[in-house]
This record gives C-alpha cells, structure tokens and sequence, in this order.
C-alpha cells in the first residue's frame, strides 16, 4: 500500500501546506505560538515520513526509486517527474533533519514576525526537497531558483545590520549563474526534445555543444557551491543571516552546486567535464588554500565558518572531478558531513550570540569555566570540521584524498595541506573562545545550554559519530549509483579517445 | 455587386455602434453620468469579448482590408481585458481625483475600436486607419486631468511624438507601395517570396514602417516619450497605455512582420534584434535609478517590451507563440501592479515614490505579498508566471539559434532583477512610514487578488493559455 502513494510528493508539499496554514493565523500571542508549534510540528513530521525513504531505499540499484511522473506541460513534453536515487535520497534526508532543528533554534532567537518566518522556512523546505527530487529539468530548474526568494527574504527581514547588501548579493550572484543554466537547459531540451533527466543521463551530447554547456552549468554551481572567485557572497550571506538561516544555507543550499556538478555536469557532459578537469582542480586548490589562510584572519566567528565551508566545498569540487568512486563518494560524504557539522557549528556560534550578541572572537574566552557542557558540543563540531577519525569528517576528506592520489599526487598533497590549515583555524578559534581565562565581566554570569539546546545537538552529535564510526549503511546506499555514474563516464571517455583514434589513423 | 458579409467585423461594427450610443447617453445624462456609463462601457466590452468568442475560423470582409483569425481573437480578447479591466479600475479613482468625466470610458472604448481594427488590418491603409483612431483617443487620454500641468505636457508629448511616428509610418508605407504596386498584405506576401526579391526601396519603406510601430511599442530608441506620458498621466491612464495600446501594438507589429515581410525575415531581423538588445539593456539599467514608481514601471516595461521582441527577432511560430504567451502574462502582471500604485494613497493624495512603500509589509501585509509575488514575477523568478513568459520566448530563441541575444536576455534579467528586487527590499525590510489611507476598494481588490493568483498559480495550469497562444500563432504561419 505504501508503495502507491506518491510519497516524495507528499513530503515536498507537506511543508508548503503547513506554510499555508500557519500564514493564515492571526497576528496575535496565539496565533505566534500556532505558528511555532505548527512549523515544528510539520517539520518533524516531514522527517518522519523522509524516514520510510531510508528504510524503503532499495541499496545496489542506480535507478531511480519512489518514481513518480505526470505530464505538466504537454506542449513542450514536460513532465512532473519526481524520483530519488543512492545520490540525491541523501540530501533530501538531510533538509529534511536540518529544518526542524532550525525551527528549533529560532524558537526563541526570533521575535519579530515570526508567523512569515514561520512560512518562509516551510516554503524554503518544500523547495530544497523538490530540488532534490526533480527528475525533469524545467521542474528542477523551478526549485532550483525558487530557493532564492524565501532565503532572500530570511536575510533581509531578520539579518543583521548590513543585511540588505547581503540579501542582494546572495540573491544577484545566485541569479546571474543560473540564468545561463537556464539556457543550456533549453538548448538540451531542444536537441533531444525531451527534459527528463533519466533520459538524458543516457544522451551523448556533441563534444563542442558539451564545453558550451558546461560551462553554462559551471557558472550556476560555482556560484553555488561556491567555489574561488565567485564565493565572496557566502561570507556577507552568512554573517547577515540570522541564525538557522546560516545553518540553512551552509547546511542544505551549498549542497545544491555539488549535486548539480554530479547530476548534470559529471555524467551529461562527460567530456566537457575530463576537459575541465584542471581548471577545476586549480580553482579548488585555490578555494582550499587561499580560503584557508583567509579564515585564519577572520575576527568574527561566523564569517571564519564561513570560510572554512568554502574550504570545505573545495574539497567536494576535487573529488567529484576527480572521477573515481572514491572521489565522488567522498565528495558526497563530506557535503553530509558538512552539512551537519557546519551547521552545527553556526548553531554553537548562535548559542553564545543569544546570550552576548556579539560574534567577535575576541570578546569571548574561558568560556569552558562557565559552560562546560557548551564547551564538549563545539568541540566534537570543531573536531569534526577538522576532519579527526571517529568524526564524519574524516571519512569524507579521507575518501576525497584518496580518490584524488589515484588522479594525481600533486593535487593531493596540495589538498592535504588545506587539512593542516583547517586544523590550525578550528583548533585556533576554539582556543581563543573556550580556553584562556574567564575575564570578562558579563561572561562570568553567563549560563550553560538550556534543555531546549542540548535537545537541537543531539541528534547532529549523534549523527556526527555515527557517521565517522560506522559509515556503511550511507556508502551503501550511494555505491550502487556512484559506481553506475563512474562507470558511465569512463565508458563515454572511453568510446570518445577511440572514435578520434579511428580518426586519426584513418 | 456582391453582397458584403459583415460578420467578421460584428465585434467592431458593435463596438463603434453601442460607444456612439454610450456618448449621446452621457451627454443627455449629463455630468453625474460617469458612474453609470463607465459600467455600461465595462458591459460593451465584455460583449465584444463574447462576439469574438463566437467567430471561427479565417475570414476577410471589405476586399481583404481586414482578416480575422485566431491570432486576431486572441489578441483581441487580451486588448478588451486590458480595456474593461483598466475602466473598473479607473471608477473609484477618476471620482476621488475629480476626474469624473463620462468620456473617460467612451474614449478607451473607441481606442479599444481602433486597436480592434489594427489586429485585424490587413492592409497599409485599414493598420493606418486604425492606428489613428487609437492614437487620436489616447493623447486625450494622457492629457485628461486639463487642469494638471504634468497631464497635460504628458498629452502634448504623446501627440507630438505620436505625430511624428505616424508620418514616418505613412512615409514607410508610401514606399512601399511606391515599388511593390499594392499595400494588400496577401499581395505584398506574394510580391516578396524571400529576401532578395525586393529592391531597396522597400526596404527602406520597412524601416520607416518599424520605426513607426517600435514607437507604438516604446521600443528603444524610439522610447523617449514613455517615461514622461506613463509618469503625467493619470494613474489609471497609465495603468491602460501599459497594456492595451503595447498589446495591440505588438498585434500590428507580428502580423506585419510575419505575413506580408515574412519572406524578407533575414532582412528585418538584424533591425529587431537591435531593438531587443537596446531595449533590454535600457529598460533593465536605467530603471534602476527612478525614484518615482510610474516612471520605474515605464522603463520596466520598455524591458518587457525587449524580451517580447526576441520572440519577433526569432521570426518563427515558436517566437510568435512566445510573444503571445509573454503578452498574456505582462497584463496580469501590468495591472496587478497597477492595482498596487493606486493604492498608494497618504492623507487624501496620491504617492508615487518608490520610498513610500517603506513598511507595507507591516501596515498593509496582503498588499505588500501581492506587490512581492508580481515584482518576483516580472524579475521572472520561477515558480511565478513571469518565469514562464521568459522560459517561452528563450525557447524560441535557442530554437532559431540566437543564442548570443538569449544570453545578453538572461544576463540583462539578472541586471533587472535588482530593481524589482528594491521593491520587496523596501516593503519588507526597511522601517515602516505612516499607514495609507483606507488602501483599497473592493473593485481594486478583486482584480489584485486575481491577477496575483493567476501569477502565482501558472506553473498548476499552464496548458489552457499555451494551447490559446499556440492555435493563434499557428494561422500566422499556415502558409
């Protein structure tokens, strides 16, 4: 029974049905705590039902599953197309857990307004998990950029102080990058006629038509993921967005450029993609490195967060274009395991933001004197983010240097370096916020993490662990699509080197 | 002789007739009358609505001056919306204003008369016809608040320049006539089978020709005018010359283009592509540094104006089904709009600077959400209509390989987001001024609600209008 009902449609548009209900309250004291208590409660009840994804995941099958697929707008042959595989069933996984936590953390951190907030975050919801389960490009492509109003709105109505300039920036860079996906999408779709991704998974674009796409579609995902030169909006986003807004945006939209590159660029362009191959590599170098030494002049600690998930992205770029199954794998562990432990971190820098407001480093340490509890949590996180074995972050950066020795060493050894770095920013940062001596005057009053805290923690520091002690269960689910992805690959780089050998030999 | 069948003309037989009627009726009734005739005047027009609705099929009348077709009902049909609806918003206003003139809804029913005769022209003498009769109604229009100074410049400025384009028009039309022998559409078709066919003088006829219809169209570098007539006229006024006028405009436009030069489409289409480009660029940079909100939607709809044009640069029935799919949705979006600026009213007078929508997420919220959902719409941000308006017309124009103008649209939409995006910007996040007065009758209401739902619910049912707009486009390209 449960097989026939259109499951992944029902958890994209619960959220967006619960947004509706709750914009329809009354501005009054009641009327906020219904739209409190009905944003969690839709959330969590979203996870729930994300859960039967997890359970009712068929592992060692590429195909797609939970598939559902009606036709839209017949004249154009577009379908609504919906299904999930070993790569994106992930992801939908993770906003799925991130959202509730998020609402979690704004419980008492937003004030003002908090019915649209409320809505904004469901509607940011629905489109995230959509965007992860389209299967027809123009639907994609609607979720896709659609993401970008609600998160607009998220940081200008409740950001900081330079919040506009931020908004504008994000929602700008963002636009300007997909548009020209826009266009390879509509010149995909006229070549083949079709725009349903499964199809054109198996479509084998000219090699000249494939540089151009790619290229369109590069310009969406760098911007998203972001990579160097064109990351400079993350760092405002995040130090303007309030809190869960930052650990939305760390935690589910960066993932959205690294899940493009795997499911379009890597496997429909694959020569475009062998191509650029260097051109990524160096401009990820560059990410991992520069961005690195960055972070380690930051003052304030969200914006050295910030750094640090550019950093990280770079290392998810190496591996997905390192094209082996260790780099694609690891690639896509380490945006799980970012996601969680990144916004971890953004959540643990909101803890002490809500008690001082301020994100200045310098205006904290000793803190492990008065909250120790506090002090364990944001170390697990920084650990994590350093990428210690025990940690999920370690397995994701251990895959992506594998798969990357395969490909070359020197690009290795020049990612292992931005490890070191990593290490010396965290290790750094918490130094200077937890240890030392407690000194100043309003820190000697502050509190330790209330119940409510410890409750948003548990299930990422459980997912932490879990993640970098036992990661089976998560590599089985992606194996059996990675390996159907890489072997793709190779074999249209293959049937490529052998027609222009036959060429030229002719 | 023949006994000439008059059906394909009833609509406008109807029009002409009932608005003469609806004249002498307000001149009998005197000055009170404006109410009364104004909702006659809304009912003429939904009658003339439900007599397109009843023709079929391709028929001439008058010797071939004049065709109708699904392309002409189709865009008929969204002229009368643009008409009736305009009318209904202008009641409330026109009376608060002291504007309440009864010849208020005659004269936009006798332009919507000569719109009616330039969709469905087919001939150099029947689109002049019409033209004019459309033209000579809306200077009075823009100038229809006398005592206002800015009204009355508007009015000045758009007969002057009006004049002007319609001569270059006529002077365009006279050589082609000069060295093709005809002005019938179906015989200039058949004179001008493909580019090469024709001599030099009829080119330069077609440029003269273009020149006079981009200027209909506010198409840059014949836009000058629009920022000046859209910011003096009155609001209601503006809210009209924003959609009916441009629609039919852009009727005259694609049948001229398509049907009697569609042969000489590698000709003109170097000409259109400069119109889009220039419009793109102008419409998208330059609104963004107006303070006034009328002003600002001009050059936004100069911008709208250049992607409706890449549809025409792809001269083909994709494009052209493109342009009737943007058209449609423009208007939805126009008007809405519009039904937003006449809100903006603070102690009994209008405000019209983008400044004094600081706060409407607070003290007017469903106002605020409805300009918010229509601003991300014309930014063409998915999964709003407006998204599908351009998704259409770059369609189109991959399709006919101008991808190096699709790309310059894409880019110049990222540039012009910006200045919607200032809209919300304002509404949402800056702090909040004083409350409009009592924002919105019920009338207004209505429309708002309805056009921001057709807005932000497309992307449920977009088949309806698409399968409109492709039956239109088709007859254009029958043969």
């Amino acid at each position: 029974m449960l097989n026939d009902l259109p499951i992944l449609s029902i958890i994209i548009f619960l959220p967006l049905v619960g947004a509706i209900c709750i914009a329809v309250q009354r501005q009054d004291e009641a009327g906020i705590r219904n739209a409190r208590n009905g944003a969690l409660w839709t959330s969590m009840f979203t996870l729930g039902l994300s859960l039967f994804l997890w359970f009712g995941f068929e592992k060692g099958t590429s195909e797609f599953q939970f598939v559902e697929r009606h036709p839209w707008i017949e004249t154009f042959n577009i379908h609504y197309h919906l299904g999930v595989d070993g790569i994106s069933v992930l992801f939908v996984l993770l906003s799925t857990l991130l959202t509730p936590i998020c609402i979690l953390a704004s419980w008492d951190a937003i004030r003002d307004r908090v019915k649209d907030y409320m809505v904004a975050f469901l509607v940011l919801e629905t489109l995230m998990i959509g965007m992860f389960c389209a299967l027809d490009m123009v639907l994609f492509y609607i979720f896709f950029e659609g993401v970008l109003i609600p998160m607009f709105l998220i940081i200008g109505i409740w950001g900081g102080e330079r919040r506009v300039y931020a908004a504008f920036k994000f929602f700008l860079y963002t636009l300007t990058g997909s548009v020209l996906m826009l266009l390879a999408i509509l010149y995909m779709y006229l070549y083949t006629g079709v725009t349903e991704i499964p199809i054109l998974l198996k479509t084998s674009f000219p090699r000249d038509a494939q540089l151009w796409l790619w290229m369109a579609f590069f310009a969406s995902f760098a911007v998203k993921i972001p990579m160097w030169p064109v990351h400079t909006w993350l760092p405002d986003a995040h130090v303007e967005a309030p809190t869960a807004g930052s650990v939305i945006l760390a935690g589910v939209l960066l993932k959205m450029g690294g899940y493009g590159f795997l499911r379009f660029s890597l496997p429909m362009m694959p020569l475009a993609s062998d191509f650029f191959t260097p051109l990524v590599f160096t401009l990820s170098i560059i990410a991992v490195i520069y961005t690195s030494l960055v972070a380690l002049a930051q003052l304030d600690m969200k914006k050295l967060i910030a750094y640090s998930s550019v950093a990280h992205m770079g290392f998810v770029t190496l591996g997905i274009f390192a094209a082996n199954t260790q780099g694609v794998q690891g690639a896509i562990y380490q945006m799980l395991s970012h996601g969680i432990v990144s916004a971890a971190l953004f959540l643990c820098v909101g803890v002490v933001y809500d008690r001082i407001h301020t994100r200045l480093i310098e205006r904290y340490g000793g803190l492990a004197e008065r909250m120790p509890v506090y002090a364990v949590v944001f170390m697990l996180f920084m650990l994590a983010s350093v990428g210690l074995p025990g940690t999920s972050g370690f397995i994701g950066e251990f895959l992506v240097l594998v798969g990357l020795f395969k490909v070359s060493t020197w690009v290795a050894f020049l990612a292992a370096t931005g490890v070191v770095l990593g290490a010396a920013y965290m290790l750094w940062l918490y130094r200077r916020v937890i240890f030392g001596i407690l000194t100043r005057e309003d820190l000697k009053s502050v509190k330790d993490m209330s119940w409510r805290e410890i409750l948003i923690f548990s299930p990422l520091v459980v997912m932490t662990l879990w993640m970098g002690i036992y990661p089976n269960p998560f590599l089985e689910i992606m194996d059996a699509s990675v390996t159907n992805l890489i072997s793709q690959h190779k074999a249209a780089l293959a049937a490529f080197s052998e027609s222009s050998l036959s060429v030229a030999t002719r | 002789m023949e006994f000439i069948n008059l059906t394909p003309v009833l609509p406008e037989l109807y029009l002409a007739c009932s608005g003469m009627a609806l004249l002498l009726f307000g001149v009998f009734r005197g000055p009170e009358a404006y109410r009364t005739v104004s909702w006659l005047a809304i009912v003429i027009c939904l009658g003339a609505g439900l007599l397109l609705s009843l023709g079929t099929g391709k028929t001439v009348a008058f010797g071939g001056q004049f065709i109708t077709d699904d392309f002409a009902r189709f865009m008929k049909w969204l002229v009368v919306l643009g008409s009736s609806l305009t009318i209904v918003m202008a009641i409330s206003f026109n009376r608060r204003e002291s504007m309440a003139h009864f010849e208020y809804p005659v004269l936009i029913l006798f332009s919507t008369l000569g719109m009616f005769m330039m969709i469905s022209a087919n001939d150099l003498i029947s689109l002049y016809v019409g033209l004019e009769l459309q033209s000579l109604s809306l200077y009075v229009l823009a100038a229809f608040r006398r005592d206002s100074l800015r009204s009355s410049e508007a009015g000045l400025k758009y007969f002057v320049l009006g004049a002007l384009s319609s001569g270059m028009l006529l002077y365009g039309a006279s050589l082609i006539y000069g060295f093709t022998g005809t002005t019938s559409f179906s015989s200039l078709a058949n004179a001008l089978p493909n580019a090469g066919s024709e001599s030099i003088g009829v080119i330069v006829g077609l440029i003269f020709l273009i020149t006079g219809m981009a200027f209909k169209i506010s198409a840059v570098p014949f836009h000058m005018w629009t920022p000046d007539v859209y910011e003096g006229s009155p609001t209601p006024v503006t809210a009209f010359f924003a959609v009916a006028p441009k629609i039919a405009a852009f009727a005259l436009f694609i049948r001229v283009m398509s049907e009697p030069f569609g042969g000489l489409v590698d000709e003109w289409r170097q000409v259109i592509i400069l119109l889009a480009l220039g419009s793109m660029a102008f419409g998208s940079l330059a609104a963004i540094w107006q303070t006034n909100i009328k002003r600002m939607l001009a050059y936004s709809s100069i911008g709208h104006v250049g992607y409706a044009l890449i549809g025409l640069a792809c001269g083909s029935e994709v494009g052209v089904r493109g342009i009737l799919i943007y058209l449609a949705i423009y208007l939805a979006m126009t008007l809405g709009t519009f039904c937003c600026v006449l809100a903006m009213r603070r102690g009994g007078n209008m405000v019209e600077n983008i400044s004094d929508l600081a706060g409407m997420s607070r003290n007017h919220p469903l106002i605020a959400l409805a300009l918010g959902i229509l601003m991300f719409s014309m930014a063409g941000i998915p999964p709003m209509a407006g998204f599908f308006g351009k998704l259409y017309i770059f369609v189109a124009a991959v399709d006919s390989g101008l991808i190096a103008l699709a790309i310059f649209g894409v880019l110049s939409s990222a540039v012009g987001a910006f200045y919607y995006l200032r809209i919300v910007k304002i509404m949402y996040f800056d702090e909040r001024q004083e409350k409009m007065d009592h924002p919105l009758e019920p009338e207004l209401r209505v429309i708002l609600t309805v056009s921001t739902a057709f807005v932000l619910l497309f992307s449920l049912i977009p088949t309806s209008l698409v399968d409109a707009a492709s039956a239109a486009a088709k007859v254009l390209f029958a043969g």
